[in-house]
């Protein structure tokens, strides 16, 4: 028989099928949705860095179901239209079950709708916006804490340091307002006065206008919620304008040790509520996972000011990982039956999903822990009371 | 009263900046008719190359700050020389995309080699600010402030008391006379192009050090540096300088008495006002710079 020009083609496109369903059935493919670039990259490169060493060690223990997971890393670019677009790009183009993702509050919930329109489940690591579990998207589970169980964690702390009134400054994105609105409830419940809320934009480097305003302010303390680079930009700046109030940052975003590096002194006295403590991994939860964690870290290169963000990565993936295990199959079904089964130990304390939000269509949540640390003398400590 | 005191001292030192950001932009369009895209991209590679003076080479603050400069000259020449020179007889339209190419090019190097992570430039100023009264101001921004006058101050003599730049103002008039008259204009085009990239690479190695280093600072500085170009009138040096400083005003008042989340739209929002009374800026494109 003489090969015509289609039959070749034919064949060629059969073969390339073949080869490409060969591939789908040898490896799990696992999307990663992070803010590489933009305002939020160094955070989303160390979660990104994190989710790999996670993905190492299960390849190592030989895989997930017989079969190797592979990270399809993307960036997002700080930007909730981007972040959309990623997890389109993700579900359609590389066929992914499962995704994690996207950092930022206001980037996750830009991708939200397309996990509802795909019918694909994703982990949320970082996250902490209360709408992301409420708004009722049955393919979301997040391991990190909304700002509502941070407040919750800090409220009996509030009184044992004497916090009267609290003006906030806050990134102007759902993260932020979020983090204002539920630790200003919290706070009311207390009897503890709130007096300004100050936002800024997420890539605004000037903040002295809205640190001019607090410091005329009576509060004796300010709540701020924002990410590792901008919180040095305003103890700097707090410093140049003689700005001495308590200040407590909220978020879990802050890589204490980055401040410390780059804001020097002016960091001295500040408070950070943070949900993975990596100074001290013989007192976490998971302490052998922990120290791990952090000497695999170190063994690639990667400073270690990026922990407190990266340990989200890796217990991310981890988790994702036992869902599939639980789930039993890699079809995006399946591992999110799974996510309802998983039990795992975190770096931060047990992962388990509790169903929250309306009724039919609830989104799991797992309960972290949050630890208050303090930075003195250019060191980290736990706040002493 | 004490707030306002403060705000006015804290717009005046950020303004000195922003001038020199419109400085440069301005005098390329005005003397080459080139939209600088990279003109942001050129700011962020200021700040790195302080940073790598500073830091990676150990020189310095006030040795670090004028290889900065120098490295920005070197570069907006290079520029020049490689991608506008060929360009000079197509029409705008594709200068601008080369442009916005350059930028894309030069930022996304900057990723490649630095890495997302911001960087800080450390000063061998205090951290404890200057206290004046109800006013305190950090010495980093108060020398910042004074280095972006004694800059734009310099920007004005080379324009307006030097041979280059009554050959640069020759050449804004009448490129064709100049020639004629015995001015190399290539060279001028050059001497331009990297003058205004030398004050661009200026804001950001100031800057580097009072803010941190990342590659995409120079993203909304370059949309400040447009705003300030508009508002002062395409082509006029005084229009940017008081532009810079009315910019940064806007932004301070806005932000410290109407609402802290919309800062940077403030300045945005007395463009759009200017634009709809007077189109053509507040001091309209002279005849002549200077």
């Amino acid at each position: 028989m003489q090969m015509t020009r289609r039959t070749t083609l034919a064949t060629l496109a059969f073969a390339l099928m073949c080869s490409t369903a060969f591939a789908a059935d040898d490896t799990i493919k696992i999307g990663v949705n992070q803010p590489l670039t933009g305002a939020f990259a160094a955070s989303g490169t160390y979660v990104a860095n994190g989710a790999k060493i996670a993905a190492d060690e299960i390849n190592a223990k030989g895989g997930v179901l017989g079969k190797k997971i592979e990270l399809v890393i993307e960036d997002n670019k700080s930007n909730p239209t981007e972040a959309a677009a990623v997890a389109e790009k993700l579900i359609t183009s590389d066929k992914v079950p499962v995704m994690m993702g996207a950092w930022g509050s206001s980037l996750t919930l830009a991708t939200m709708p397309k996990l509802e329109e795909y019918s694909v489940p994703m982990l949320v690591e970082t996250s902490s916006s209360g709408k992301i579990t409420t708004s009722g998207n049955p393919h979301v589970f997040r391991i990190s804490p909304p700002s509502s169980l941070e407040a919750e964690a800090f409220a009996p702390l509030a009184s044992k340091l004497g916090v009267k009134k609290v003006d906030f400054l806050v990134i102007n994105n759902d993260w932020g307002r979020g983090a204002a609105a539920d630790f200003s409830k919290m706070l009311k419940a207390k009897g503890i006065e709130v007096g300004l809320v100050e936002t800024m934009d997420a890539s605004s480097q000037d903040m002295s206008a809205q640190l001019a305003k607090l410091k005329a302010s009576d509060a004796d303390t300010i709540m701020i919620t924002a990410a590792v680079d901008q919180l040095t930009l305003l103890f700097k700046q707090m410093a140049a304008l003689g700005l001495k109030k308590r200040i407590i940052t909220t978020g879990g975003s802050q890589n204490p040790d980055q401040i410390i590096a780059q804001a020097g002194p002016t960091a001295n006295g500040t408070m950070h509520i943070v949900t993975f403590a990596p100074w001290w991994p013989e007192k976490s939860t998971n302490p052998q996972a922990a120290e791990y964690f952090i000497g695999e870290w170190k063994k690639r290169g990667y400073d270690f000011a990026g922990t407190t963000e990266s340990f989200r990565g890796y217990d991310g993936i981890r988790t994702i990982a036992a869902a599939i295990t639980a789930g039993g199959g890699t079809d995006p079904a399946a591992i999110e039956k799974g996510f309802w089964a998983v039990n795992i130990m975190g770096l931060n304390g047990p992962i388990a999903f509790k169903k929250t939000g309306p009724e039919g269509k609830e989104s799991g949540q797992s309960k972290p822990e949050v630890y208050l640390i303090e930075i003195t003398d250019g060191k980290i400590a736990p706040v002493k009371f | 009263m004490d707030q306002f005191l403060q705000h006015l001292v804290n717009a005046s030192v950020l303004g000195g900046t922003y001038a020199l950001l419109g400085i440069g932009l301005t005098l390329i369009f005005g003397i080459m008719n080139v939209v600088n895209f990279t003109h942001g991209a050129i700011y962020t590679f200021g700040a790195y190359a302080m940073y790598l003076a500073a830091v990676a080479l150990g020189l310095n603050f006030f040795v670090a700050l004028p290889v900065a400069l120098v490295a920005g000259l070197a570069m907006g020449a290079l520029i020049e020389f490689a991608l506008l020179r060929p360009l000079r007889r197509s029409d705008i339209d594709t200068t601008m995309l080369v442009m916005i190419g350059a930028g894309i090019i030069l930022q996304s190097g900057t990723l490649w080699i630095f890495g997302g992570v911001a960087k800080a430039v450390p000063t061998p100023f205090p951290d404890a600010p200057l206290v004046i009264g109800p006013v305190s101001v950090s010495y980093v921004r108060l020398f910042v402030f004074c280095a972006a006058l004694a800059l734009i101050a310099l920007t004005y003599f080379t324009i307006n008391g030097t041979r280059l730049g009554r050959a640069m103002r020759a050449t804004f008039q009448d490129h064709d006379t100049a020639a004629l008259m015995g001015v190399n204009v290539s060279l001028i085009y050059t001497a331009t192009f990297a003058i205004g990239s030398a004050l661009a690479a200026a804001a950001g190695a100031l800057l580097g050090p009072v803010y941190v280093v990342f590659p995409q600072m120079g993203d909304l500085a370059a949309v400040k540096a447009f705003a300030i170009v508009i508002l002062g009138g395409l082509g006029s040096i005084s229009g940017a300088t008081i532009g810079g400083f009315i910019l940064a005003f806007a932004e301070e008042i806005g932000a410290g008495y109407i609402s802290s989340g919309y800062r940077d739209a403030m300045g945005f929002l007395i463009i759009i006002a200017v634009l709809l009374v007077k189109p053509t800026g507040l001091f309209a494109r002279a005849e002549r710079i200077g």
